[in-house]
């Protein structure tokens, strides 16, 4: 801390940033709790809006196209982090050894992360293609029928799936190789001293040892997979049906289709509280291991 | 370096060749059929030997071009407008944002003030935003009390927003490693705060600033939901043209993959240039919390 600062210092450093997330964040947040209170429709201003009370909410509990749609993100969320983590940790603890040509393989692995989902949604549209595409192409070619990769509802929903694989598998791999090349080396070393083969390693000490940076990783891709949109958008639009059709894209077929802006805030909230308590619950777990280590140096020194 | 590496299983180099084939394969794709003409990219003889024309950038492109390519029949400026009101809103998003970021970042790392640790634990709540949550409050704020729906002004503000809490806590731990002595050292020389900051702190985190800054840019670059709703015909971004020109039933593949390569040229340089940088912005996160 800075001594001798005029009282006000900190505050003008803070104030244009602060004002900025106030009026376009925050406001907005409050303005979305009050709207989901509301029947609200585009061409009305919100004052105009009628006052309904919980109505928002107790339709949504009725509504089976809202229950479909927070099913499939559920179920997407669920199946793609869990493939996700077994991919990207595997292909680190296999490749967490000193090769020649590891640099590129994670420039090259970043690159599917920080193109637009709206490209990662075009390329794989195109892949996807019944005819022209790359997948029906390779089928085609050794003789097997096409895949009607997007066109029925199990298989759309499989290849978003493969999509968001391909698009952030190199997320986890990246922050597990991290997590695995500052593990202490001591530890390692003591374990191979005393015998330990490749597996035993891998189960009972470098596993255990990256569990608290796994556990966030896990988190922090659970709470992108419930934001995703932009890549479901381009390949499915939410069908066939409502095969694929993720929150996130019905708080928008609702706000801009069915124009029923008080209905599609209710829907945000519920997302936004979804979101909330997994951020929570990440921070609390890293606050925790946080005081776990300070009490662990603690107790070293004593 | 090199000459210490132990040898390794030939088994490892090829499961590097597989994952780094994996990674670029659909990214190489639509180069590729970026450079052919419709009938190469649809005919049912598609080879990787072709003879690569730039039609499709002349078409994507046509207004921005000091001739008159003869295949264009009327020339669509769309996606040329598209392209300059993306430059320009990532830009000017990019450079407000670092500026009001980095000096937010540096009030919480250095004093001690009332509300502190209410601005602290904010910052890092309303990170986790998406954007589909935005969409109704935005749309009808913007519209109906700021009246600056449909202006490139109100798209970078939101912009700016959804990006401050990032980068206020990514600077943050940039900020703390700038040792104090310097700043007491200029304060004494009689420079102010603001003074310190710029002249002292600033470059002293230029990695930092710029893990942010391409962070920063590529959401207004990439982004599609919000300047969906936002934008009207004069202030499109090149992603909501893009799935505009999807939605139709005959999709001109060649016109779509060269303007999704364009779309991709930026983040493929940054990622080039700084694949360091990102990835410690990445990590910085989950492994050392």
């Amino acid at each position: 801390m800075l001594a001798n600062a005029n009282r006000m210092t900190p505050y003008l450093f803070l104030a244009p940033a602060a004002l900025i997330m106030i009026v376009a964040l925050l406001y907005p947040i409050g303005y979305m709790i009050y709207a989901s209170f509301l029947d609200w429709n585009p061409s009305q201003r919100i004052g105009e809006a009628d006052w309904i009370g919980l109505r928002n909410y107790t339709e949504l509990l009725g509504d089976a196209a809202f229950r479909e749609s927070f099913w499939v993100t559920l179920k997407f969320a669920s199946i793609v982090v869990s493939i996700e983590m077994v991919l990207g940790v595997g292909l680190a603890l296999l490749l967490d050894r000193e090769l020649r040509g590891m640099t590129l393989l994670r420039t090259v692995f970043i690159l599917p992360m920080m193109i637009a989902p709206i490209v990662v949604g075009l390329v794989w549209r195109y892949m996807y293609h019944p005819t022209v595409g790359t997948f029906n192409r390779f089928l085609d070619s050794i003789g097997l029928p096409s895949a009607p990769w997007l066109s029925d509802g199990d298989w759309a929903f499989a290849s978003i799936v493969i999509a968001d694989i391909w698009q952030w598998t190199p997320f986890i791999f990246i922050l597990s190789l991290a997590a695995l090349q500052s593990l202490p080396r001591s530890a390692m070393e003591a374990a191979r001293i005393d015998g330990a083969t490749g597996w035993q390693l891998i189960w009972h000490i470098k596993l255990p040892l990256m569990l608290p940076v796994l556990i966030v990783t896990a988190l922090l891709r659970i709470i992108d997979a419930f934001k995703v949109l932009e890549v479901i958008l381009v390949l499915t639009n939410g069908g066939p049906g409502l095969s694929t059709e993720i929150l996130a894209l019905r708080i928008s077929r609702t706000a801009s289709e069915f124009r029923e802006l008080g209905y599609a805030a209710a829907m945000s909230n519920l997302l936004l509280i979804l979101l909330l308590v997994l951020t929570i619950a990440m921070f609390a777990y890293t606050k925790l291991q946080e005081v776990r280590a300070a009490r662990l140096r603690q107790a070293a020194e004593d | 370096m090199a000459t210490q590496t132990p040898r390794q299983n030939p088994a490892f180099y090829a499961l590097l060749v597989v994952l780094i084939f994996m990674a670029l394969g659909p990214i190489v794709l639509m180069i590729a059929n970026s450079f052919k003409l419709n009938v190469q990219i649809t005919s049912p003889t598609a080879s990787l030997l072709f003879t690569p024309t730039i039609q499709n950038y002349e078409t994507a492109l046509c207004h921005w071009l000091p001739y008159e390519p003869e295949h264009v029949r009327r020339c669509d400026r769309t996606f040329g407008r598209a392209l300059g009101n993306s430059l320009i809103i990532s830009l000017i998003s990019t450079a407000i944002t670092l500026v009001l970021g980095c000096m937010a970042a540096y009030a919480l790392v250095r004093f001690r003030f009332m509300g502190r640790g209410v601005t602290s634990l904010t910052t890092l709540m309303v990170r986790m935003v998406p954007p589909a949550v935005l969409l109704v409050p935005v749309f009808g704020i913007w519209t109906f009390q700021f009246g600056i729906d449909g202006t490139r002004a109100g798209i970078i503000l939101i912009y700016v927003a959804m990006n401050l809490p990032f980068v206020i806590w990514i600077l943050q731990s940039f900020i703390v490693q700038v040792p104090i002595q310097l700043e007491e050292a200029a304060r004494m020389d009689g420079a102010g705060p603001f003074r310190t900051f710029f002249l002292v702190v600033l470059p002293l985190i230029k990695p930092g600033l710029a893990a942010a800054a391409i962070f920063t840019f590529r959401v207004g670059w990439n982004e599609f939901l919000l300047a969906n709703a936002l934008a009207d015909r004069g202030s499109r971004t090149v992603p909501v043209t893009i799935v505009n020109s999807l939605t139709e039933y005959d999709i001109d593949w060649g016109v779509i993959m060269a303007t999704g390569t364009l779309l991709a040229v930026p983040p493929i340089l940054f990622t080039l240039v700084a694949s360091r940088q990102i990835i410690t912005g990445m990590t910085a996160g989950a492994v050392k919390g």
